[in-house]
C-alpha cells in the first residue's frame, strides 16, 4: 500500500465512514451539538432539501434515510401496515427509541404520500420538535413555481431564525452556498473517478464516503472526500472484467450495503446511480452573489437532477436524463432496483424502461427492502446481466 | 345439572368445552374437523360430555376415602377402558360397513375371499386393541380415523399377501367406509359403555369391587343429567356455522374471553395459530377492546415452521429443542414461507450452523408476532401466549427476550391446553347469555 | 336442547332503487354516450382527477370531462377491473402500485371500452390536477406517453401545516391565470370568459348546499342515509362531470327531498335489500370502499343493523360540510381553495380532527378504517389515526383491509370476521354498561 499524501489511508477513511454509517445513535452529530450551546440539528429525509439554509443558521443538517438492515423494527410496525415500505417504519423506530432525541427539527420533502403523511405523524408524536413538510414546485416557470418556491424558502429561513433566536443574513447564506458548491463539486469528482476507473473506487466505499456527508458538517465532509480521492488514486487495485451499469430507483429507502457489494462482486461496476441524490441534486455551482434564496430557487428550477418525484413537463424529455447518465458514464446497461411498495420508483419504472428500449440500452429489474438478507438472487441476476452484456453486446 | 357448551370450529380441529354454573370446566372434547360442520360440532361436544362424566366420577369418588390415593389410577384405568369400548364399537361398525360394500363387478368372484380376509383383519384389530389402550401406551393420535387407519393398512397388507388377494380391494372398501363410520353417531347407550368399561377395570383388579361406596358413587354420577342450558359456537372462515345467530360469537371475542378465563389478570393475548396470528387486548371482564390480525399471509405462523421442518427433514417438535442449543441467532429478515427453503439452503451453504439459523427463524417469527401486537396496542401486563407455537420453547425464549427488552417486566402466561381457549370463551359466553336471560326472566 | 342447526338462506329480495339513483344512472349514461360520441360530434375531451376536479373551468371551454378514477370505479363495480389489473401487471406494472392506475391501463390495453360498450375517445388534453395524491402525477405521465397528448400540470400544495397560506393561493391562482387557462384556450379554441365561470360556480354552490343537508341528515337517529355505501352514489354528480350544471342542482334537490321524506317517516337508509331494519350500530368510516365486492361488503353492515353516519371518502372530491362553497365572487381563488381543501390534501392532524369530530357530532359508536392496500395516500398513517381517534373519543376503533378494484385483495371471511368481532365488542361494552347501571 503506497503512502498516502496526508496520512490517511483508504482503509482509514473508509473505516471512519463505516463507523459513522453503523452508528444508529448518531454519536458524531451528538458530539458536534454538545460542543456549543447555540448549535442545533435539523434532520431531513430524501430526496432533497436546501441544506445551505440550515447550515447558514449555524445548524447541522442531518440526513435520515431509515434504519437499515441492522435495526430491528419493533415499535415502528405499530404505525404501518405490511404493504408500506420499510423506511418510514424504521425512521419511526429511530424516533421512538430515542436515537433522535437530540434532533431539534425534521424536514419531510415532498417525494411521495408516505413521507408526506409521516410529516403529520411526526408533528403529533414529537410535538416539541420543529417539523416542516417541505414542498417543492412542480411548475418550473420562474414567475410561477419560482415565486412560490422562494416564498417556501423564506418561510423555512424564518422558522430557522426563530429557532436560532436571531436573523440569518444573506451573507451567511451565500457563504454556506459556497461551501456546498464545493462539496457538490467534490461529489462530482468522486463520480468522475468512478466513471474513469471504477476499480479504483469500489461502489460500497464511495457510498460510505457519500453517506458520511449526511451526518458530518459539510466542511469535514469535503475534507473527507478530498482525502479519499487522493488515497483511492494511490491504491493498487486490480481491474475486473466487469460490465458498467447505472443503478436507479435507490433514491429513498436505501439498499443494504451488501446489495451494493453484491452487484460489483457479481460483475457489474456501478458507474452512476441515484443513491443519496441530496449530495449532488444541484448540478452546477449556485451563484454566491445576489439574493441567495432566489439563487437557490433558480438552481432548483433549472439546474437540478431528475427523479421520479419530479414532474417532467416535456414528453420528449421524459426519461432522457437516464439515457444521458448512461452515455455520460459509458455504461452498458441499467439496473432498476426499487424498494418494495415504493410508488415513485415502481410507477416510474415502465416509462423509463420504454425510453431505454428505444435507446437500445439493456436493463434488468428487481425489488429490495432496506433489510433484505438474501443476496443470492441479486448476485444471480446481476451476474447473468453482466454475462449477457459481455457476450451479446458485441464488445 | 346445568351446563354451558362452547364449540370452536377450527381449521384442523374442532373443540368443545363444558362449563358448569360456577364457571368450572367440567369437560373438554376435541375431534378432527371435517366438511360436515354439524357433525364435527356434535362429535366434539359428545367428547366433552364424556370427559364431563369423568369429572363427575372424580367428584363423586373424591368424597370416598376408600380409594386411598389410587383415585387417579382408577379413573385412568376407567378412561382407557372406556376409550377401548368406544374403539371396539366403531371397529364393529367399520367391519359391518366394509363387508356391506363387498358387492359389484369389482369384487366379482372374490366376494367370499375378501369377506374372509376382512374377517381376519378385524379379528387381528380387535385382538390388539387393548394394547393400544394399555397404561403408558403411546398413540400418535386419539382420533379413530388415525388409529384405525394405520393399523388397518398394516394388517390388510399382510392378510392380502398371505391370502393372495388384491390389497387394493381391501383398501377400497376401507376408503369408502371410513368417512361414514367416523360421522355416524355412536350406537348404544353411553351408560352401557361406561358399565362395560367398569367391568373391564374390575376384572383386571377385583379388589376394587370390595371398596365401599365406589360402585354406588359411579351410579350416582352416571345418573346426573348434563342439561345443555345454552350453547355458543364460533369458528373462522366458515360461510355458515351450524348455529343460529344468537348462538354465535366471533372467534376473536371467544379467544379473548377464554384467555381471561384461564388468566383473569391478562390484558394482552397473542395467538399464533397454524395460518393466522391474532393480537388481542381485553379489559378486566375479558371483553376485547382492540385486536389486529394477520390472516392474509402465513409468514410467521405455525405453517411456516412446518415448511422449515420439512426442509430440514426434522419433526416439527424437534425444531424448538435444536434452536435452544444456539446462543447466537442468525439474523433472518424475512419469514416469507415461499422463500423459507431458499433462505435456509443459502445460509447452510454459507456455513451457518443449523441451530443458529433455527434460533434466528424463531426470533423472526416472534418479531412478526410482536408487530401485530404493536398494532393492537402493545403489551400490557399480563401477557398470555396461546396457539401451537406457544409449545415451542425456542419461540417462547425469544418472546420473553423481546418483551423484556421492549416492555419491561411482564408476566407471561402459557397454558399447555391453550388449544381450548376459543371453546372456553364460547362456553363462558353461553353461561353469561343464559344468566342474562335468567335475569330478564326474573324481572 | 341442542341448537346445532344449519340456518336456512334468506329468500332473495327485489332490488330496491331510489328515484334519485335512477336519475343519476341516466346522467352517467348520457355522459358516457356523449364521451364516446366525441369523435363524431367533434367535442373535445379533457381528462382530470376527482380531487381537484375543476369541472366548472373545464366547462368554460366546452370540453367534456373524463375522469379515469370514475372509469376505474365503474370497472370495479362491474367486476371487470380484476382482468384489467392482471393485464397491466403482465405489461410490466408492479403488483405494489395503485389499482386504479392498473385498471385504467389494462382497460386501455383491452380495447378501452366505456360502460356503454363503445370506445373511449383519445383525450385532447390531460389536466393533471396534482392534488392530494402522488400517484396522479405518474398516472397522467403514463397516459401522456400512451396518448401522446398535451398535459397541463396544476400543482396543489399540500396543507402540511394544517392551513391554507397566502403563498399557496397565489401560486395556484397564478398557475391558473398564466398557465392552465391560456393552454386550455389554445387547445379548445375557446376564449376564457370569467363570467361564464362565475355562473357555473354559483350553480355549484346551490348543489353543494343540498348535498351538505343530505350528509348532515345522518346526525338523526335513525339515520335516513348510509354515508359510505349510499354515499358513493350521492357524491357522484358533485365529484364528477356535473358540478356547476342544472342537472346536478336538480339531482341534489331531488335527493334532499327523498332524504327528508325518509327522515319524516323515521326510516333508515335504503339498501340493495330494501330498507334497513333496526339501527343498531352507528359508524364513522375512514378510507375508500372496495368496489369489486361492493354489495357483499355493504351487506355485512346492514345485515347487522350497522349504518355509516359519516365518512371521509365522501369528502375526497371536495369538503363542503364545514362551510366552504364555491364562490363566484372570487372565481380563481375559490378554485384554489376548493383544491387545497379536499380530504386527501389535508394533513394527518387535520384528518384526525375531522374524524374525531364526526364520531362526536354524529354520535357514532366508533371509527372503522378500511385500509386499502394499494393506496398510500389514505393508508400511510391510518394506524396512528385509529389510535388517536380512539383516545380522543373514548370509543373503540376497528381495522379491516382490502383494496380498491383488485378482487384478489378482498377476503370476505377475513373482513366479516373482523367486522362481526367489532360489532360484538360494541355490544358487549353496552351490555357491560347496562349491567353496571
Amino acid at each position: 500500500m503506497a503512502t498516502p499524501l496526508n496520512g490517511h489511508s483508504c482503509a482509514e477513511i473508509v473505516g471512519r465512514a463505516q463507523d459513522l454509517f453503523d452508528d444508529l445513535s448518531f454519536g458524531a452529530a451528538r458530539q458536534w451539538k454538545a460542543a456549543s450551546p447555540e448549535r442545533k440539528v435539523i434532520g431531513y429525509m430524501p430526496i432533497y432539501v436546501p441544506r445551505e439554509i440550515i447550515h447558514a443558521a449555524g445548524f447541522l443538517p442531518l440526513g435520515i434515510v431509515g434504519g437499515g438492515d441492522q435495526l430491528e423494527v419493533i415499535h415502528g410496525d405499530a404505525y404501518y401496515q405490511s404493504y408500506i415500505c420499510r423506511i418510514p417504519r424504521s425512521t419511526v423506530e429511530l424516533g421512538v427509541s430515542g436515537r433522535l432525541d437530540f434532533v431539534d427539527g425534521m424536514l419531510f420533502p415532498s417525494i411521495c404520500d408516505v413521507i408526506r403523511n409521516l410529516s403529520g405523524m411526526w408533528k403529533m408524536m414529537f410535538p416539541k420538535v420543529y417539523v416542516r413538510y417541505f414542498d417543492v414546485p412542480q411548475n418550473y416557470r420562474d414567475d410561477i413555481g419560482g415565486n412560490y418556491y422562494i416564498n417556501e424558502l423564506a418561510e423555512l429561513r424564518h422558522d430557522l431564525e426563530e429557532l436560532r433566536g436571531s436573523p440569518i443574513t444573506d451573507d451567511e447564506l451565500s457563504r454556506s452556498i459556497a461551501l456546498y458548491n464545493e462539496n457538490r463539486r467534490l461529489v462530482r469528482d468522486l463520480y468522475a473517478l468512478r466513471i474513469r476507473a471504477p476499480w479504483q473506487a469500489p461502489a460500497a466505499e464511495v457510498y460510505l464516503v457519500l453517506r458520511a456527508g449526511l451526518v458530518l458538517p459539510v466542511e469535514e465532509h469535503s475534507t473527507m472526500i478530498r482525502e479519499y480521492l487522493a488515497a483511492a488514486a494511490q491504491e493498487e487495485r486490480p481491474q475486473r472484467d466487469n460490465c458498467r451499469v447505472v443503478l436507479t430507483g435507490v433514491f429513498c429507502e436505501q439498499p443494504p450495503l451488501n446489495l451494493i457489494k453484491s452487484l460489483e462482486l457479481a460483475g457489474c461496476y456501478v458507474v452512476d446511480d441515484d443513491l443519496l441524490l441530496v449530495t449532488r441534486w444541484l448540478t452546477a455551482d449556485v451563484p454566491t452573489d445576489g439574493d441567495p434564496l432566489r439563487n437557490l430557487a433558480l438552481a432548483f428550477l433549472h439546474q437540478s437532477e431528475s427523479t421520479a418525484a419530479k414532474y417532467e413537463p416535456d414528453l420528449k424529455e421524459k426519461g432522457q436524463h437516464l439515457v444521458r447518465a448512461v452515455r455520460r458514464s459509458a455504461a452498458e446497461g441499467v439496473i432498476f432496483a426499487c424498494p418494495s411498495f415504493c410508488d415513485p420508483a415502481l410507477l416510474e419504472r415502465p416509462m423509463l424502461q420504454h425510453v431505454l428500449k428505444e435507446a437500445d440500452i439493456p436493463y434488468i429489474a428487481f425489488k429490495y427492502a432496506e433489510n433484505s438478507g438474501q443476496m443470492q438472487p441479486i448476485r444471480e441476476q446481476a451476474g447473468t446481466f453482466s454475462d449477457s452484456i459481455k457476450l451479446w453486446s458485441g464488445r | 345439572m346445568k351446563t354451558f357448551v362452547g364449540i370452536d370450529l377450527g381449521s384442523t380441529t374442532t373443540k368443545a368445552v363444558l362449563l358448569d354454573e360456577n364457571c368450572a370446566v367440567i369437560g373438554r372434547g376435541i375431534t378432527n374437523s371435517r366438511s360436515n360442520y354439524s357433525t364435527a360440532a356434535r362429535v366434539a361436544s359428545e367428547e366433552a360430555r364424556v370427559d364431563g362424566r369423568f369429572t363427575l366420577f372424580r367428584r363423586a369418588l373424591g368424597e370416598i376415602g376408600g380409594l386411598n390415593g389410587k383415585l387417579d389410577d382408577f379413573l385412568g384405568a376407567l378412561e382407557r377402558a372406556f376409550r377401548l369400548e368406544q374403539f371396539l364399537e366403531q371397529l364393529d361398525d367399520l367391519e359391518r360397513t366394509c363387508v356391506g360394500l363387498v358387492t359389484g363387478e369389482r369384487f366379482a368372484g372374490l366376494e367370499t375371499g375378501i369377506k374372509e380376509a376382512l374377517g381376519e383383519v378385524f379379528r387381528r384389530l380387535r385382538h390388539e386393541a387393548p394394547e393400544l389402550y394399555a397404561p403408558g401406551a403411546k398413540r400418535k393420535s386419539d382420533f379413530f380415523r388415525d388409529i384405525a387407519g394405520s393399523r388397518y393398512h398394516n394388517h390388510a397388507e399382510e392378510v392380502a399377501r398371505l391370502a393372495r388377494l388384491p390389497y387394493d380391494l381391501l383398501l377400497n372398501v376401507y376408503d369408502k367406509s371410513i368417512i361414514d363410520v367416523e360421522n355416524r353417531p355412536p350406537s348404544g347407550k353411553l351408560s352401557d359403555k361406561f358399565h362395560r368399561a367398569l367391568r373391564r377395570v374390575i376384572d383386571a383388579d377385583p379388589s376394587l369391587s370390595g371398596i365401599g361406596g365406589v360402585l354406588p358413587a359411579i351410579e350416582r354420577a352416571l345418573a346426573i343429567e348434563l342439561e345443555e342450558s345454552y350453547l355458543v359456537g364460533t369458528g373462522y372462515g366458515r360461510v355458515t356455522l351450524p348455529f343460529s345467530k344468537e348462538h354465535i360469537r366471533s372467534e376473536i371475542l371467544c379467544h379473548g374471553l377464554g384467555a381471561h378465563m384461564m388468566y383473569p389478570n391478562t390484558r394482552t393475548v397473542l395467538d399464533i395459530g397454524g395460518q393466522d396470528t391474532k393480537g388481542i387486548q381485553v379489559d378486566a371482564n375479558g371483553i376485547v377492546e382492540n385486536f389486529q390480525m394477520n390472516d392474509r399471509c402465513a409468514a410467521g405462523c405455525g405453517r411456516y415452521l412446518g415448511y422449515i421442518a420439512d426442509e430440514m427433514n426434522m419433526g416439527l417438535h424437534e425444531l424448538g429443542p435444536m434452536a435452544m442449543k444456539s446462543d447466537r441467532p442468525a439474523r433472518i429478515n424475512s419469514t416469507c414461507t415461499v422463500f423459507a427453503g431458499a433462505e435456509l439452503r443459502d445460509r447452510l451453504s454459507l456455513g451457518e450452523k443449523r441451530e443458529d439459523i433455527l434460533a434466528g427463524l424463531h426470533r423472526a417469527i416472534i418479531l412478526r408476532a410482536i408487530s401485530i401486537i404493536s398494532r393492537a396496542g402493545g403489551v400490557t401486563n399480563e401477557f398470555t401466549f396461546t396457539g401451537g407455537v406457544a409449545k415451542n420453547e425456542a419461540a417462547v425464549r425469544e418472546l420473553r427476550k423481546l418483551i423484556s427488552e421492549n416492555y419491561g417486566e411482564v408476566t407471561i402466561n402459557i397454558n399447555p391446553d391453550s388449544i381450548y381457549t376459543g371453546a372456553l370463551g364460547a362456553a363462558e359466553f353461553a353461561r353469561r347469555a343464559y344468566a342474562g336471560q335468567a335475569g330478564r326472566r326474573e324481572s | 336442547m341442542t341448537t346445532i342447526t344449519t340456518p336456512k338462506p334468506a329468500p332473495a329480495k327485489e332490488v330496491d332503487k331510489d328515484a334519485s339513483m335512477l336519475k343519476q344512472k341516466e346522467m352517467m349514461a348520457a355522459h358516457y354516450d356523449r364521451l364516446t360520441s366525441a369523435p363524431e360530434t367533434g367535442e373535445k375531451v379533457a381528462s382530470t382527477f376527482v380531487p381537484g376536479n375543476l369541472n366548472e373551468l373545464i366547462m368554460c371551454f366546452d370540453l367534456l370531462n373524463n375522469l379515469p378514477e370514475v372509469n376505474a370505479i365503474q370497472n370495479g363495480l362491474r367486476r371487470q377491473s380484476g382482468a384489467y389489473v392482471l393485464e397491466a401487471e403482465k405489461i410490466g406494472h408492479s403488483e405494489d402500485v395503485c389499482t386504479y392506475v392498473k385498471s385504467d391501463i389494462g382497460m386501455m390495453a383491452k380495447g378501452n371500452l366505456a360502460p356503454n360498450g363503445k370506445k373511449f375517445p383519445n383525450p385532447d388534453v390531460l389536466l393533471l390536477s396534482y392534488t392530494g395524491c402522488f400517484t396522479f402525477m405518474k398516472w397522467f405521465e403514463l397516459l401522456r406517453e400512451q396518448y401522446q397528448c398535451e398535459t397541463i400540470m396544476l400543482h396543489t400544495p399540500y396543507m402540511g401545516d394544517g392551513k391554507i397560506t397566502k403563498n399557496m393561493i397565489e401560486y395556484m391562482v397564478k398557475q391558473l391565470k398564466d398557465d392552465v387557462i391560456p393552454k386550455l384556450e389554445r387547445i379548445s379554441g375557446k376564449k376564457f370568459d370569467i363570467d361564464r365561470l362565475r355562473e357555473y360556480l354559483k350553480k355549484s354552490a346551490v348543489a353543494e348546499d343540498d348535498l351538505v343537508r343530505v350528509l348532515q341528515s345522518a346526525k338523526n337517529k335513525p339515520s335516513p342515509i348510509d354515508a359510505y355505501f349510499g354515499g358513493i352514489y350521492y357524491i357522484g354528480p358533485i365529484f364528477g362531470a356535473f358540478r356547476g350544471t342544472d342537472d346536478a342542482i336538480e339531482y341534489y334537490k331531488f335527493l334532499r327531498g327523498e332524504v327528508e321524506d325518509r327522515l319524516a317517516s323515521g326510516k333508515g337508509p335504503v339498501t340493495p335489500d330494501g330498507d334497513m331494519g333496526k339501527e343498531k350500530y352507528r359508524l364513522v368510516v375512514e378510507g375508500p370502499p372496495n368496489y369489486t365486492n361492493f354489495r357483499q361488503f355493504w351487506k355485512m353492515f346492514y345485515d347487522e343493523g350497522a349504518v355509516v353516519v359519516a365518512s371521509s371518502y365522501t369528502k375526497v372530491g371536495g369538503v363542503y360540510d364545514f362551510g366552504f362553497r364555491h364562490d363566484p365572487g372570487n372565481p380563481l381563488e375559490t378554485l384554489a381553495e376548493y383544491c387545497l381543501g379536499v380530504y386527501t390534501n389535508r394533513s394527518l392532524p387535520m384528518r384526525i380532527d375531522m374524524l374525531s369530530n364526526y364520531v362526536k357530532d354524529y354520535d357514532a359508536d366508533g371509527l372503522l378504517i378500511n385500509s386499502i392496500k394499494s393506496c398510500n395516500s389514505f393508508s400511510a398513517g391510518q394506524l396512528l389515526i385509529m389510535r388517536e381517534v380512539e383516545k380522543r373519543t373514548g370509543k373503540p376503533g376497528a381495522f379491516v383491509e382490502s383494496d380498491l378494484v383488485d378482487p384478489r385483495y378482498f377476503s370476505a371471511a377475513n373482513i366479516k370476521n373482523r367486522l362481526e368481532s367489532y360489532f360484538q365488542m360494541i355490544e358487549q361494552k353496552r351490555a357491560g354498561g347496562r349491567a353496571a347501571a
